[in-house]
């Protein structure tokens, strides 16, 4: 099962390698990660969706991360109110007769054509892992090219 | 001060005494500091022997040992020993030289991503960037290595930053915010084990490695005359609890004594303290101790529940655990009948071996027990002689029983001692060592001859790399593959390094052999050629549960 956690860390030279190294000589697997400053310089945030078969391997991530000397805290949002989103961006295969109809089908999702030239639109989109996957669906009856994702970033509530 | 200064200055003020390593190009403004110094420097013939003597300084200590070496190869000879540290959670600081700042990531001569190569096997390491860090970061580094679950720290020092000059400034404390270890256990948690001990009809104590680091050897020594309960233990625990106290039940696991296996098995309350649950201690971890609640003591949160669902966890230092514990059990459980059982299973499987007429080498670590008086530190090689070390000598103190014990690492013995014996100068300190192992680091006999460190090594030699061939004779039909080793012929080996060498193959001449070692003040090899296919028994074949075990008695 996926489960985001979101890590505060020293902002120092190496952390990064720290805390994934940690995953890769544990053998867990992350889903996903996202890395950036927080409002003080000093300290980074990374969301990590992880993959845990279960509780007790949830639990070792969490314990194993805080064990590392430059992790601040570690939360878990599994049981938490929280806010997530990912951003998306998609290039998809649309001729101009077609645009409308793109534009139509995917207003629902929040999501618009950033970009247009010689038939592909690249489209951005912000929202829920469930809003995604149903926008992705919509789009592959467009054909998408190419796809990149931020993974998630998640924020309690 | 520059950089080479304040680490030295630093390393004064943390109170080393004592450093082991090797010099290079990329620490030669240490080394040139170094000249002045009053810290005491030993020179080993490899990086590898550096780190296992500062990791048997600790041991032996308890203090922080201190490492260091040059860039490149010379802090990859480092990693076994750093990687040995981590695993048996030894409080050290590996110092390692680095190529000029400027030139990192270019390949340069003897260059090597040290903080990357060990970052999984240290605690926390540093790759220093400004000499106006480095005494923050040296007071950090022996911080971290010695507190909570101690372990080894790297600095890594780029040799321009060794020469860069700044002002000197000690911090007076540290404080690492993301870094606050727990020391004392939660009030209710220990209400709730002191409950469930009173409750208790067959309790056993399994200690581990984690009672020697914090000292808590006397209080559990308290607590298990208290509540009536038999201890068992690691082969990190030895010596945590008197091997010859009537409530001893000796070492735990694949090659424990029977009746401390049949114990846990039996058991209705597990009591562990600063052990891990290793998979060498629970053997099929589903059969694990089947009957009973468990209580884990362990100042590391990640080692509870990590192998094994525990009732009730209690993160601290154990010795500030033990003795809250023995303050809050009111009523001592009524064990009588349990400490029946367990005196019966002692009596109907004892630790034993056949002697015939031909020389044991369970006989010749009883001898050594004899002639020490238990008094001795013994470090061991790993393999079969780390396992009789730990069978037939009595270990009556803490920091007397020196081993590999997470990464097994051959070779780690014969360095161990020469740190062992530096730190404890006016103790006998004893290597028990296999004919394989030795040859791993036997380079070291030059160090203990040039700088007359006084260590005996007692070489189980077998012909063989014995643990191997056991599981080959065991579980692969006895095909012997390339375990048939070929040795020196040791006694000159010694002298032609100006140590002394004797060879014993009788077993009357055993203890005459031991004594006159004991009584020559130089290091002595004694090769004691035992029989080459015994077997270290009881075994409980990987993967069975641990009341599972072959005896080979039969």
């Amino acid at each position: 099962m996926r489960h985001t956690i979101s890590v505060l860390v020293e902002n120092k030279f190496g952390v990064l390698a720290r805390v994934s190294g940690l995953f890769s000589a544990r053998g867990y697997n992350i889903a996903s990660l996202a890395v950036s400053e927080t409002l003080d310089a000093a300290i980074s945030c990374m969301t990590i969706v992880v993959d845990a078969k279960d509780a007790t391997v949830l639990e070792q991530i969490k314990k194993q991360l805080n064990k590392l000397i430059d992790v601040i805290t570690v939360t878990d949002f599994t049981k938490k109110e929280h806010v997530e989103r990912e951003l998306v961006l998609a290039k998809v295969a649309c001729a101009p007769k077609d645009k409308p109809k793109l534009e139509s089908s995917i207003k629902k999702y929040m999501a618009k054509i950033v970009h247009y030239k010689s038939n592909a639109a690249i489209i951005e989109a912000v929202g829920e892992q469930q809003q995604i996957k149903q926008l992705l669906e919509v789009l592959n009856g467009f054909g998408v090219r190419e796809l990149v994702r931020t993974g998630k970033v998640a924020m309690s509530s | 001060m520059i950089g080479a200064q304040i680490l030295l200055e630093c390393l004064k003020r943390e109170g080393v005494e004592v450093m082991f390593g090797y010099p290079g190009g990329q620490v030669l403004p240490i080394f040139d500091k170094l000249y002045d110094s009053d810290i005491k420097f030993i020179l080993t013939r490899h990086e590898q022997g550096a780190a296992h003597a500062a990791d048997g300084y600790a041991r032996a200590t308890g203090k922080v040992g201190v490492c260091i070496a040059t860039s490149g190869p010379g802090a990859t000879n480092l990693t076994t020993g750093i990687a040995n540290a981590y695993m048996d959670s030894i409080p050290m600081v590996a110092i390692t030289g680095q190529v000029k700042s400027f030139l990192i990531g270019n390949d340069a001569f003897q260059e090597a991503d040290v903080t990357g190569i060990t970052r999984p096997i240290t605690k926390h390491n540093y790759l220093v960037k400004d000499a106006s860090d480095l005494a923050r970061i040296v007071r950090e580094a022996f911080y971290i290595a010695s507190s909570g679950r101690p372990g080894p720290v790297v600095i890594d020092i780029p040799s321009d930053i060794q020469m860069q000059d700044t002002e000197f400034v000690w911090p007076e404390t540290v404080d690492i915010r993301s870094y606050k270890p727990t020391y004392f256990g939660h009030p209710g948690q220990i209400k709730k084990a002191a409950r469930m001990i009173s409750q208790a009809r067959k309790p056993v104590i399994y200690a581990g490695g984690g009672i020697i680091s914090s000292g808590a050897h006397l209080v559990l020594r308290a607590l298990a005359e208290k509540i009536q309960a038999p201890v068992t233990w690691t082969l990190m625990g030895i010596g945590g609890f008197p091997a010859t106290h009537k409530l001893s039940l000796g070492m735990l696991g694949m090659h424990g004594t029977a009746y401390a296996n049949h114990a846990i098995m039996e058991a209705d309350l597990i009591i562990a303290v600063g052990a891990r649950f290793d998979d060498r201690v629970t053997g099929r971890l589903d059969t694990f101790a089947p009957l009973a609640k468990i209580i884990h003591i362990d100042i590391d949160p990640s080692s509870i529940s990590k192998n094994i669902k525990v009732d009730v966890p209690i993160v601290g230092d154990a010795k500030n655990i033990l003795g809250e514990l023995l303050e809050s059990i009111r009523k001592s459980p009524d064990t009588q009948e349990w400490l029946k059982v367990t005196d019966a299973l002692k009596k109907k499987s004892p630790l034993r071996y056949k002697d015939g007429g031909t020389l044991k080498p369970q006989y010749v670590v009883e001898q050594l027990y004899e002639a020490t008086k238990g008094e001795a530190i013994i470090t061991t090689e790993v393999g079969q002689n780390q396992m009789w070390a730990a069978q037939w000598y009595q270990y009556h103190y803490p920091h007397t029983f020196i081993s590999s014990g997470g990464l097994g690492t051959m070779g780690f013995g014969f360095p161990a001692a020469i740190g062992a014996k530096i730190g404890c100068p006016e103790k006998t300190v004893i290597d028990i060592a296999g004919d394989g192992s030795i040859q791993m680091n036997i380079q070291e006999i030059a160090t203990c001859v040039c700088n007359k460190i006084n260590v005996k090594v007692a070489i189980l030699n077998n012909g063989y790399l014995g643990m191997v061939r056991q599981w080959q004779e065991l579980f692969y039909k006895r095909r012997y593959s390339h375990v048939c080793i070929g040795s020196p012929d040791f006694v000159k080996l010694a002298e032609s390094y100006g140590a002394e060498g004797i060879r014993v193959t009788k077993k009357e001449e055993v203890r005459k052999a031991i004594d006159k070692a004991l009584s020559i003040d130089n290091t002595v090899f004694i090769d004691f050629v035992v029989e080459p296919e015994e077997n270290v028994f009881p075994m409980v074949p990987a993967g069975e549960a641990i009341n599972r075990m072959i005896d080979g008695m039969a």
